[in-house]
């Protein structure tokens, strides 16, 4: 499939291109790090810093973090925990969970984190969405949609509160107004694909994909490096974000943390090379 | 010892942790006086420009960081908005720059953007130096760093480009004047090849 003159030239670096992004997201929960199947049934994996020093071993591209207590229980962030995972991380970290307001948001940054993320308050209050990016600038700012399909006909809906709650919104729009209030990036995640290790939504990522410029990160159903090939070799750059994949081996879900090699991610990242997606022009 | 500009924005503890690792000293320069002893300093930098200017200006240090990197000439390295702020001014604000470099910070222009993903530049990118002594000396040919920005730095003087990044078009990823560096790049986020040119910078 990739010939190993092309490889050899990737893995020199004489491409000079943007690369996808290998996502793992880790979900705190009681303190612990917990893995969920459609957003429920979370299962002890471990101790996120530890998880975290292992990511560092493992030279992985970004980790996202997300407290999936602090939404729903209306705690406020774990700062103490932000800060010490900002400390532990030697790649760009993305955390969500409980951040609700603008002094929440600036808190979180000074903590040394890079991104942070929001859901359910960007759907309460748009607004926030446009404070906070006009102070710590859009890069920083990164808007989850988590989405299920409901009612009768199995549509698309905006879901927030860990999927407990339907907001009514149609993903595409939503996505929409999320850029033009200033989000930088979108991650999108399917509560029905979460945990099932069976490959991304493909219908819901286009849907999506399609109606924006900023950075789009994807999240629930993959299960295999064979499926985040597909999904880059179908959408060029895209941030490919995973749980399990990366958590668990085998098909009795042992927790075994895992990534791939440099190497392995090169031979993962050349699809994109041919894809419509492709997004740098050769000079 | 390696000063840390520490004005309540960027990720100070990153850098510390490397510095840390490596046995290089370093201190969070919170006042003035905090510089004493400091043989070169580091300026990050996260938020919008604006913002970002206004801190540095109400924390008290801008004159010593002044007299130190153009009177002084410490080395310096700004890094992200910590590199942009070393510039006359930038279109993401209208609060004037450091002014240490002659240039100014643009919007990357997104009808040179191929692909649907536009703005923020955000991702693993190749980082091409002009000079592979200074900053990235001993650095493997492979060396990919982590970038999040939609604006960068665009120099009058192209003598002072240090490397350059493909996309869209290529852009100025690195300065250097004399002892004034900035990367656009997070070296603090960048696994072993940021570890490197931190390294370096402290060697210069």
């Amino acid at each position: 499939m990739v010939g190993a003159s092309n490889y050899s030239r990737t893995s020199l670096g004489s491409d000079n291109m943007l690369r996808p992004r290998l996502i793992p997201c880790l979900l705190i929960h009681k303190g612990g790090l917990y893995k969920t199947v459609g957003f429920g049934q979370p299962k002890y994996v471990g101790d996120p810093l530890n998880a975290v020093r292992i990511f560092n071993e493992k030279e992985v591209d970004e980790l996202m973090v997300i407290d999936i207590d602090a939404s729903r229980l209306r705690h406020e962030p774990d700062y103490k925990l932000v800060a010490n995972l900002a400390l532990e991380c030697r790649m760009p970290l993305c955390y969500g969970g409980g951040v609700k307001t603008v002094e929440q948001f600036d808190r979180i940054i000074g903590l040394g984190v890079e991104k942070v993320a929001v859901s359910s308050a960007a759907v309460d209050s748009p607004d926030l969405i446009a404070k906070v990016s006009s102070r710590v600038g859009s890069q920083s700012v990164v808007a989850v949609i988590d989405v299920k399909k409901t009612g009768l006909f199995r549509q698309y809906e905006v879901m927030t509160l860990n999927a407990s709650r339907r907001t009514g919104l149609e993903p595409a729009d939503w996505a929409k107004r999320l850029q033009q209030l200033g989000a930088g990036e979108i991650v999108l995640n399917s509560v029905d694909r979460d945990g099932q290790m069976s490959g991304y939504d493909v219908d819901l990522i286009d849907l999506i994909r399609n109606v924006i410029s900023i950075p789009l990160t994807v999240l629930g159903g993959a299960g295999s490096l064979e499926d985040i090939r597909n999904l880059i070799s179908r959408f060029g750059v895209i941030g490919a974000g995973a749980g399990s994949c990366f958590i668990f081996k085998g098909k009795y879900r042992a927790v075994l943390i895992n990534y791939p090699s440099h190497e392995e991610r090169n031979n993962i990242y050349w699809p994109c090379k041919r894809s419509e997606d492709f997004v740098i022009s050769k000079s | 010892m390696i000063a840390i500009v520490d004005y309540g924005l960027g990720n100070i503890q990153a850098f510390a942790n490397i510095y840390k690792r490596l046995n290089i000293p370093v201190v969070f320069a919170r006042t003035a006086e905090d510089f004493e002893g400091a043989t070169h300093i580091v300026l990050p930098g996260v938020g919008a420009f604006d913002w970002t200017m206004e801190r540095l200006n109400a924390s008290g240090m801008r004159s010593t960081l002044d007299q130190l990197v153009l009177g002084a000439r410490r080395p310096v390295l700004g890094v992200c908005v910590g590199m942009q702020m070393m510039a006359h001014r930038s279109d993401e604000g209208t609060v004037p720059g450091l002014g240490w470099f002659d240039a100014e910070v643009v919007r990357f222009d997104e009808s040179r953007i191929q692909g649907r993903t536009h703005l923020p530049h955000m991702g693993w990118n190749d980082v091409v130096p002009t000079d592979q002594s200074g900053l990235f000396r001993e650095m493997d040919v492979r060396r990919s760093f982590y970038f999040l920005h939609s604006y960068y730095f665009a120099p009058n003087d192209l003598n002072d480009v240090l490397a350059t990044t493909n996309y869209g078009d290529r852009f100025v990823s690195a300065v250097r004047r004399q002892n004034v560096y900035g990367v656009q790049f997070h070296p603090e986020k960048s696994h072993g090849w940021g570890i490197q040119l931190l390294k370096n910078f402290a060697r210069l």
